[in-house]
């Protein structure tokens, strides 16, 4: 006896409601992207410059007390967050202070980090600064630009390869569920205000390939029917092709998704934020490359006839009688 | 059909084998370590009993390369830091301007009296009393400069001499200049690298990062700011010739001089000459020490051509003070008693021992040529390190032990082959990481899960891919060999497209980031590997002797 999660045979149709997948992807995308506008990302320091400290003491946190110790050091906007996960011990309570990026390029000196010190010690005898990180707003500058690059350079690439692989339709259909996938996953980090920092920008490039992976696999698929059934039409193929490899993509997604979500159950908080951003991602991403990856190719149409060049130049008998 | 030749059995397994072994002392990480640092203290410090035992905990046929533990994991601090090269520059004029000033003097009939200017710092400005003799004076000043070798620049010299009216302008050229930058980048990162030498910590990473930045990533200590220290943002020890004593900081102190503060007398100031007679690069050797009183002192001794200088002045000027000034201030200025001629001296101040003991390091090491200025600093603790490892372990674990059981459930004897090629994969990943001494970072850990989840994913196609093949109506033999050569393109395109991604995050990103798209590179390579190779070999293996007529997948 087998565990399947998907019956042998299958023959959905998943281009019935192209037009409301599509619709409710774009949809999605505008809010992502609206969101994104309106409310802005959460940066974290490697992005916006400034100063995180991760503070562990046996004392309960107390956020206001904490904020009126560090006041009176004048060091701008502070933010205190209290952090919670189920590994921590008993009496360890942990704490992430956010001070923002002072004037100068450089970052926070250690004497100030020492007098933060000294100042919360007071409130609660003990503190320990478990980290301390601060990037001045001189290189966070640079390092959005480097991701941005990053992220262009991944999907230029990829559809690079793509074309190359395969026809163009194929290498515009991935990167638009690519542009999808990416879209939607900051839309999500913008709505619900999760920490934006580098090892983010390495999940959505993760994402970008897991998206890929999926529909690669698809098109692969597609490629070969396509030679194979040369009379049926394209949504035919299409629709045979994501069935009969629906079975792996269902359980690929579930094996990375088990990964997945034990590390974000049991890896702790330090990286929680990245874990979330790819599940997320592998969840859109196996969307996108059904619903919008093969949507956009069937709209686009595809050469069909694989085996001869395309006669553009006529009839080359017609005109000898002329 | 299903035939593969003996020599590639053989090569697949040799393959495995060799990644277990290299693999293996990870198992053992903290006995191994200590191992090597043993081995590495016998070879550097000579034999003794304690350390042949400690390097005995690890046998030596066995490999004993570990995978560095990023300083996510490890504790430690991170320091990305800016050379101010322009600080070069401003040395250099104060150095020639002496040269400039002797260089004018026989001329003074044609270019009468000139005095320097206060200007930007990088130039020297000089008014000339008879402006007819600008002539003479670009002459006789483009006379000192040094031709200099660059790739684009024929004739290039070290120096540009102009003139704005009756002011003579005196400035390094921009050749010059980009040489300089170089030559002071790299001075400061080998200043860098032997200060952090010098206190001996494990496997410093000291980088140049782009044109001006040096990225120091030092495990195991304990903050950033005890790194700063260590690395001493400039420890620039000059001997320069007292002007005269002043009591506040804004002292007029005239062109060509300078007011620095007293080290240990509040509310002293001196007044010196910029340019010094001695620096700290003419150092051959500074050691701590006490002074006559037992206070702690630091003696030095200087080489030939700083001896003979440092002689000569002592020589003149017997009765004027001259000042030891560290890092512009003053830590003393005694009256020249008489002629000093070894080259070597004592530096007396209110220093505890540890201080003493600090500054002779400094000294030693050399100053760094320019300012270093701080623009990212990170430091994490090695509890948080150790959390972090320990939740990783267990996702990890957790994660593996999850995939296994369901791909045992879905695919039955199959299942078991992809699970082994699973664990085989691991232990490649890890086997290459440290041949390779890769670092594993905590979005490195995040890279393996993933890796244990995809890793599956060509097992799956191929599998799959087989179940369609006996579905079709074919053989057990012609479906296992179709399975496998119908997902090959399948996987070689999805696994390269997601290649690529890994290796665009390799070369763009950083720390633990880099981290992270190494072991997704290297995990890729061995799912490959082992979904194409491994696991098709054992699958072979099992048809060959089971010979069944109808098989399940």
């Amino acid at each position: 006896m087998r565990l399947r999660l998907v019956p042998q045979e299958t023959s959905f149709d998943f281009f019935k409601r192209a037009k409301l997948w599509l619709g409710i992807s774009a949809l999605m995308m505008v809010v992502g992207f609206a969101s994104f506008l309106f409310q802005g990302l959460n940066f974290g320091i490697d992005f916006r410059g400034g100063t995180t400290i991760r503070t562990e003491s046996s004392e309960t946190v107390d956020v206001g007390a904490y904020r009126d110790a560090l006041a009176v050091h004048g060091l701008g906007d502070v933010s205190i967050t209290e952090v919670f996960d189920p590994a921590f011990e008993e009496d360890q309570h942990v704490a992430m202070i956010r001070i923002q990026a002072q004037d100068d390029g450089e970052a926070i000196s250690g004497e100030i980090i020492e007098t933060l010190k000294a100042s919360l010690d007071a409130v609660a005898p003990g503190i320990k600064f478990v980290s301390v990180e601060s990037v001045g707003p001189k290189v966070s500058g640079e390092l959005i630009t480097t991701a941005i690059i990053a992220v262009a350079l991944a999907i230029a690439a990829v559809l690079v390869y793509i074309w190359l692989r395969f026809e163009w339709q194929f290498a515009l259909g991935a990167v638009a569920a690519l542009v999808h996938d990416v879209v939607l996953t900051i839309g999500v980090f913008s709505e619900l205000q999760i920490k934006f920092d580098l090892a983010i920008i390495a999940a959505l490039l993760t994402i970008v390939g897991y998206s890929l992976n999926d529909t690669v696999v698809v098109f692969d698929r597609v490629r070969e029917n396509l030679r194979r059934y040369k009379k049926k039409d394209l949504a035919e193929v299409l629709n045979l092709s994501i069935n009969e490899t629906l079975s792996r993509t269902v359980m690929t997604s579930v094996t990375t998704l088990l990964a997945l979500i034990s590390l974000y159950v049991l890896g702790g908080d330090v990286i929680r934020g990245f874990v979330f951003a790819m599940i997320w991602g592998v969840i859109v991403g196996t969307y996108s490359s059904v619903f919008v990856a093969s949507t956009i190719l069937l709209k686009l149409g595809v050469k069909r006839d694989w085996t001869k060049q395309a006669n553009t130049t006529g009839n080359q008998f017609g005109n000898i009688d002329a | 059909m299903l035939q593969i030749d003996l020599w590639k059995r053989v090569l697949i397994w040799l393959v495995c084998a060799a990644g277990i072994m290299l693999a293996l002392p990870n198992g053992f990480y903290t006995r191994v370590e200590q191992a090597n640092d043993a081995a590495a203290d016998i070879i550097a410090k000579g034999e003794t009993p304690e350390r042949l035992e400690v390097a005995g905990q690890w046998p030596d046929y066995l490999p004993s390369g570990l995978v560095n533990l990023g300083l996510d994991l490890r504790g430690g601090a991170h320091l990305l830091a800016e050379v101010q090269v322009g600080d070069v520059y401003e040395a250099r004029m104060d150095a020639l301007w002496p040269e400039v000033r002797d260089a004018l003097r026989p001329e003074r009939a044609t270019v009468g009296t000139f005095r320097r200017q206060p200007g930007a710092s990088d130039q020297i400005r000089l008014r000339l009393s008879k402006p007819d003799g600008m002539a003479r004076a670009l002459e006789v000043v483009r006379g000192l400069a040094n031709p200099i070798t660059t790739l684009t620049g024929v004739g290039a010299n070290d120096i540009e001499v102009s003139a704005e009216g009756d002011i003579l302008v005196v400035q390094l050229s921009e050749a010059e200049k980009i040489a300089s930058d170089d030559r002071t980048v790299r001075q400061s990162l080998e200043i860098v690298r032997r200060r952090i030498d010098e206190v001996g910590t494990r496997e410093p990473t000291i980088q140049r990062q782009g044109a001006d930045r040096i990225l120091i990533q030092v495990p195991g200590i304990g903050s950033a700011s005890e790194l700063k220290k260590i690395i001493g943002t400039t420890a620039q020890l000059t001997f320069n010739p007292v002007v005269g004593r002043a009591s506040d900081a804004d002292a007029s102190a005239g062109v060509g001089n300078k007011v620095v503060p007293s080290l240990d007398e509040p509310g002293v100031y001196y007044i010196i000459e910029a340019a010094p007679v001695v620096t700290g690069e003419d150092l051959v050797d500074a050691q701590p020490s006490f002074d006559q009183n037992g206070q702690p002192a630091v003696t030095f001794r200087f080489n030939t051509s700083g001896a003979r200088r440092f002689g000569d002045y002592t020589a003149e000027n017997i009765g004027s003070p001259f000042a030891i000034v560290l890092d512009d201030e003053v830590v003393s200025a005694p009256v020249i008693q008489s002629h000093i001629p070894g080259g070597s001296g004592i530096i007396t101040g209110n220093f505890s021992i540890e201080e003493s003991t600090n500054l002779a390091v400094l000294l030693r090491a050399g100053a760094l040529p320019a300012e270093l200025v701080f623009l990212e600093e990170r430091t994490i603790g090695p509890e948080l390190g150790q959390d972090s490892i320990d939740a990783g372990k267990i996702a990890t674990i957790v994660a593996f032990v999850a995939v296994l059981v369901f791909m045992g459930l879905s695919y039955g004897l199959f299942g078991l082959f992809a699970n082994v090629a699973l664990i085989l994969n691991i232990a490649l990943i890890f086997g290459m990481l440290s041949l390779i001494g890769g670092t594993l970072t905590l979005p490195g850990i995040a890279g393996i899960v993933l890796t244990v989840g995809m890793a599956v994913d060509a097992n799956v196609l191929i599998f799959e891919r087989i179940r369609e093949e006996l579905k079709a109506g074919r053989g057990p033999a012609k479906a296992i060999d179709e399975g496998y050569s119908k997902a090959l393109s399948a996987i070689l395109d999805a696994n390269i497209t997601t290649f690529i991604t890994a290796v665009i995050l390799f070369a763009m990103g950083s720390g633990p980031v880099r981290g992270f798209a190494i072991t997704l590179g290297l995990g890729i390579m061995t799912s490959v590997f082992t979904a194409i190779f491994v696991t098709r070999l054992m699958i072979v293996m099992w048809f060959e002797r089971r010979r069944p007529k109808t098989i399940e997948v």
